[in-house]
């Protein structure tokens, strides 16, 4: 080996940063996580401790950033062919698969051992097993087999409040599932109106989206009968244990803009969305990002109002 | 003595290395602060403690 060749494989020019490491671990994503698995922790009607409330947020947020990795690791060949995520760090070609497999199966391991220790067993063991339904059942498994992936990854995407609720009580009950089922429900439009808008990138991707397998009429009816549900449970999880009048004030306002976005969409057309570039659509998107972050923060805000005699019915 | 003008990658590698360095010393502080809270709560006994009450 040369000089010259040994400085060539030690100099890669596009060797990775900390940063591209960090990408790895899908910020936006975890930081949904965070305040998701916050809201859980704090609207748990049980003191806990704040050192270890935060090892929990945190322990979560890197279980939630391990499977991102591990996501990565297995859809680095269509995440090349999509415009949304060709940037990422595989794709780019600044991490090898590889390195995002052990930084993910690491980060996973890592995780789920710490948040059983600050917190309680039962805990950590929903942490393992949402990063085994995300990273296994959803992206290797049904991801690119079936139509309704978004549905079936939306439930990966809704434990997070459940494990906060359990990192703080140490037990189940309705109130954390009424927040996994919000999250649940919320994910399917909010994705198919991305479908909707992202026209090429699934179908050059081969994945199965709803808009590539069934039509994208067939998906604009979905988008309102999904928003018609969420609509429902929403509105009725105002009268649960974490709801109260300040839950119940947001969530009418925005449920109501929600089924008229969602009411737009069912009626509108190719061509009309065509016309306008999709403008409906992508309005539709960023409102169902304000939705799901202002119902946590309703539920947020009557947990922190209740030491006061104000949260809660 | 030379001062060679430090390659861009020798940056990358020495923030990488700082990341790393940071993350890891960041965890032994919590896991620090932690057990420092488990075993000062009121309900924490030594596990010897715990099995000579169950007799």
């Amino acid at each position: 080996m040369s000089d010259a060749s040994i400085q060539a494989s030690i100099l890669r020019e596009d060797e990775a940063s900390f940063g591209d490491y960090f990408a790895l671990l899908k910020p936006r994503v975890m930081s949904l996580v965070v305040f998701t698995a916050l809201v859980g922790l704090l609207a748990a009607p049980v003191t806990v401790h704040p050192v270890i409330g935060f090892c929990a947020i945190l322990f979560i947020a890197i279980g939630g950033g391990a499977s991102g990795a591990l996501n990565m690791w297995w859809d680095a060949d269509i995440d090349k062919v999509m415009k949304r995520t060709k940037g990422r760090p595989i794709p780019a070609g600044k991490v090898e698969a590889g390195e995002a497999l052990g930084l993910g199966l690491a980060l996973s391991g890592l995780s789920v051992i710490m948040l059983a220790l600050a917190t309680n067993l039962l805990a950590g063991a929903f942490l393992a097993f949402t990063i085994f339904f995300y990273v296994v059942v959803y992206t290797m498994w049904l991801k690119r087999l079936t139509p309704q992936n978004i549905v079936i990854g939306g439930a990966a995407g809704a434990f997070p409040p459940v494990i906060g609720w359990i990192a703080a009580t140490g037990t189940m009950s309705i109130e954390p599932w009424l927040m996994f089922a919000l999250t649940f429900i919320w994910t399917p439009p909010h994705f198919w109106a991305l479908a909707l808008f992202m026209r090429n990138d699934y179908d050059d991707a081969g994945v199965p989206m709803l808009t590539v397998t069934h039509g994208r009429r067939t998906t604009r009816v979905h988008i309102m009968v999904y928003t018609i549900l969420l609509a429902l449970l929403a509105v009725g999880t105002a009268f649960s244990g974490v709801g109260g009048p300040v839950y119940l004030a947001v969530s009418l306002v925005l449920n109501a803009l929600f089924l008229h976005g969602a009411w737009k969409i069912f009626r509108r057309d190719e061509d009309d969305s065509e016309r306008d570039n999709f403008k409906v659509e992508r309005s539709f998107f960023k409102l169902s990002l304000l939705y799901l972050f202002l119902h946590f923060g309703a539920i947020l805000t009557e947990a922190l109002l209740k030491p006061f005699g104000l949260g809660g019915w | 003595m030379s001062f060679k003008p430090q390659h861009e990658l020798h940056r990358r590698r020495l923030g990488r290395n700082m990341g790393v360095g940071l993350s890891l010393a960041a965890f032994v502080v919590l896991v620090l602060a932690l057990t420092i809270v488990k075993v000062t709560s009121d309900d924490f006994k030594f596990p010897q403690a715990r099995a000579a009450e169950q007799n």
